[in-house]
């Protein structure tokens, strides 16, 4: 059991909470990730670490509530829950290497899990240029971390109502056509962005890594249903990864694959929405709080 | 006590079978398909048993059980001392006696097997297990607490087998485990009406109640490594076994569609995660209507009934060596057959058809034949040209068998072999000092009750370097 310490609400489905776990938190590494079961029956959803304080003993993790896990998780994730189990971290730490000017590229959720990685790139001495993408400006969040450890931030909005309008894509023309010795791209969002973001980098020969966030049930290697095809070869998500060469993913396939449960989400989500109005229903027959 | 000599002639010539719910009423249900003797049956059974002063049943069980021993004290209707005498070897009987292929290990060289049918001895086995559960009956402690601290990773039966040995010696014993339950495949891998979950938390318990602390949710060399564990934490013995859980693919064209799983990702989604009961549970998990597993041993059994447990309407076996290569327990091959499984045995395949949708359509196939056995004694399949053919699925499961986990070794300094297993010495000792591997992730996937035997003698070990006094 670890308990919820502080949560922060981004906007009306995105939400972060900061958890106790000292170890996992002393053993954390940017681009890792941890799968978190909210209570004794339920799946097993993997989440990237979003951050991580080693002296707090806690690390922070952004969700958004789009399933039925998560809008659970959206409801009951209050400071003092507790998660029932929290394993990691998972993965192959992201490697920070030497590169002296890189781009992170975050889009929507997407966004909390490059902090980790810009800022230790910054820490590491990277010139460090941070591009965001949101549907709107009611979305964005982080701004304040993301200007702490770049030396350019730029905003993309669906609508323009914050920064430039356009996807990050056009942000990261944008940004190369400026800067002709980029060493490296990091791009962390939705399968297609991550695509699309790799194809603007490969005709220039850009280094991009992505991080890959295929179906998993263990994240330890054992059920193989993470697997993804990185240049022609089976990879598992979960120990070879998250990060790959965008260059070398086969992202139609991996899209292809996060369709499989589409409809069991489907049943799961209106099984829980009927069960919360019920319970309200019966939690108002009763007078009794819901 | 009678002392008559039993012969051959004088004891019951039939062996007590073990009773069954019926195949068209167990493949709706999880329920345990073997029910387990009575005590009647148990003791008649036990009548069986000739006593032999050079039994062949012990050399023939891995772990050397004293089986005319425990099976006496049965015909005596001493029972207590019967567990006594079956936990000296096994720390798990009523897993073992559920799950050993004992048709090649003590039955088929029981003496009595040459005329009749051997003894039943894993019924015996298993009945005794029980009955311990059920009288609460548990292991002690042989020694005082010594305070000597002992790490255990995963917690398969190598590494329940090794955390008893150790609690019982006296030390304090951890045992990290990556998934959230403790029991390796034994809860993740096997299904309930093969291995009901509640036995295996039951031995858990055991070692609960004994001391043992289990940590769940913790993948060691991600989140501590080994030499942490040994620095850091103050462990002064670490035994891994952490088993053979990468899956097994082919590589042939289409493994990525929807629809491909391996055999361990469709058992954890069901077992663990209790798929079987979504939405009531979280986890969902597909299964076709018509479906085919590739592989021929027990987990490709288990699939397979699972699969029709879920409601497939067709279940397939393919297997491109015959049933006699079948490295399956007979029993689980008999009660497949019965559940309506189609075995297409001598079926090799090529590729996985796309539905144009990214989902399964099909599988095409063709057939094999066995050649003269090679020098290791296996038949080698070669393809007969021409005899392609396509299967209609829409679910293909792999049970192909599964390879060394490679994260242990990636985090530390551990010396591997060539395939990626840890390697030991015969005391199973590893490259770096007071660490001790065994079971599948040193030998390749084996059986349970080797896995059991490696942690127990790797205890043994862990004693001498301790010098405590073996027992
Ligand atoms: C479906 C199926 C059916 C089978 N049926 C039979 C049968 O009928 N009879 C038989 O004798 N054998 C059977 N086997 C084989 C048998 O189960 C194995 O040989 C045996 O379980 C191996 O035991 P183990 O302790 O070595 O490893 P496992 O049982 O694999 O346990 C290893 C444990 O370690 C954990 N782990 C892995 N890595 C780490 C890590 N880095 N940190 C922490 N924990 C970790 C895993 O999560 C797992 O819980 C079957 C196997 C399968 C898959
Ligand atoms: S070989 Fe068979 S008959 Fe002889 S002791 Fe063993 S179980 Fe009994
Ligand atoms: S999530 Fe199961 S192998 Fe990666």
């Amino acid at each position: 059991m670890h308990q919820i310490k502080k949560r922060e609400d981004f906007s009306d489905i995105t939400f972060s909470i900061e958890v106790e776990h000292p170890l996992l938190a002393k053993a954390a590494q940017p681009g890792q990730f941890v799968i978190v079961r909210t209570h004794q029956t339920g799946e097993r959803i993997p989440l990237t670490i979003a951050d991580y304080d080693r002296e707090k003993g806690t690390i922070t993790m952004v969700i958004q509530a789009v399933g039925k896990t998560t809008r659970e998780m959206q409801a009951m994730c209050r400071p003092g829950a507790h998660l029932a189990g929290i394993a990691g971290p998972l993965g192959m730490p992201s490697h920070i290497g030497q590169a002296r000017k890189v781009v992170c590229i975050g889009g929507g959720l997407g966004v909390a899990p490059t902090y980790p990685q810009l800022r230790a790139h910054k820490l590491n001495g990277a010139y460090v240029i941070g591009i965001v993408g949101f549907r709107s400006r009611n979305l964005v969040f982080w701004e304040d971390r993301f200007r702490a450890f770049t030396d350019e931030y730029l905003v993309c909005t669906d609508d323009g109502s914050a920064g430039i309008r356009g996807l990050v894509t056009d942000g990261l023309r944008e940004v190369i056509s400026r800067h002709p010795d980029i060493d490296e791209v990091i791009a962390i969002g939705p399968p297609v962005m991550m695509k699309f973001c790799s194809d603007v980098t490969r005709p220039f020969g850009i280094r991009t890594t992505v991080s890959l966030n295929p179906i998993m049930v263990d994240g330890t290697g054992m059920c193989g249903g993470c697997r993804v095809t990185v240049a022609g070869q089976m990879k598992l998500g979960c120990v070879d990864g998250p990060d790959f060469d965008g260059h070398q993913v086969d992202f139609d396939e991996l899209i292809n694959r996060l369709g499989r449960y589409k409809e069991d989400e489907r049943l799961a989500m209106e099984r829980w929405l009927r069960h919360r109005d019920h319970c309200r229903l019966v939690g108002q027959a009763t007078g009794g709080a819901s | 006590m009678s002392t008559v000599k039993k012969t051959l002639r004088s004891i019951p010539q039939d062996r007590t079978p073990l009773p069954e719910v019926a195949p068209e009423i167990r493949v709706r249900s999880f329920r345990e398909v073997a029910e387990g003797y009575s005590r009647d049956q148990a003791l008649h059974e036990a009548n069986r048993c000739l006593g032999c002063s050079k039994p062949g049943c012990v050399t023939g069980c891995p772990v050397s059980i004293n089986i005319p021993g425990f099976i006496r004290r049965i015909q005596e209707k001493n029972f207590r001392e019967a567990y006594e005498i079956l936990t000296r070897s096994t720390t798990l009987p009523a897993v073992c006696g559920r799950v050993c292929r004992q048709e090649d290990q003590c039955e088929g060289s029981c003496t009595v097997g040459r005329k009749l049918a051997p003894v039943a001895i894993g019924n015996l086995e298993r009945w005794l297990g029980d009955l311990a559960i059920r009288e609460g009956w548990h292991l002690e402690r042989t020694g005082a607490r010594t305070g000597r601290q002992v790490a255990v990773i995963g917690s398969g039966p190598a590494g329940l087998a090794c955390a008893a040995d150790m609690v019982r010696a006296g030390c304090e014993v951890t045992v990290f485990e990556a998934l959230h339950e403790p029991g390796g495949v034994l809860k993740y891998g096997i299904p309930e009406f093969r291995l009901p979950n509640d036995v295996v938390d039951a031995e858990v318990e055991n070692l609960k109640r004994l001391g043992v602390r289990f940590e769940c949710d913790a993948l060691i060399g991600r989140l501590l490594t080994i030499e942490e564990l040994k620095k850091d934490m103050g462990f002064e013995a670490v035994f891994i076994g952490t088993g053979a859980g990468y899956p097994s693919f082919m590589g042939i064209p289409g493994e990525s569609l929807n629809g491909v799983l391996s055999a361990n990702e469709f058992l954890t989604r069901c077992n663990l995660m209790k798929a079987c009961n979504f939405p009531c549970t979280d986890t969902p998990v597909h299964t076709g209507r018509r479906v085919a597993v590739i592989g021929a041993g027990n987990t490709a059994m288990d699939a397979l009934r699972v699969a029709a447990r879920l409601g497939a309407e067709k279940t397939y076996c393919l297997y491109r060596r015959s049933r006699s290569e079948s490295p399956a327990r007979l029993e689980e091959l008999r009660h497949a057959e019965e559940e309506g499984v189609e075995f297409r045995w001598l079926t090799l395949p090529l590729e996985i058809l796309n539905d144009g949708q990214g989902s399964v359509r099909g599988l095409s196939c063709v057939r094999t034949e066995l050649g003269e056995p090679d020098a290791s004694g296996r038949r080698k399949a070669s393809t007969v040209p021409g005899t392609e053919h396509v299967i209609e699925v829409d679910m293909v499961i792999y049970a192909l068998g599964t390879n060394a986990n490679p994260i242990i070794g990636q985090t530390s300094s551990l010396k591997l072999d060539a395939r990626g297993y840890i390697a030991t010495n015969e005391r199973l000792e590893t490259s770096m000092p007071g660490v001790f591997a065994g079971g599948d992730i040193v030998t390749g996937a084996a059986t349970v009750i080797s896995a059991m035997g490696a942690g127990r003698r790797a205890a043994g070990a862990m004693k001498t370097l301790f010098g405590f006094r073996s027992n």
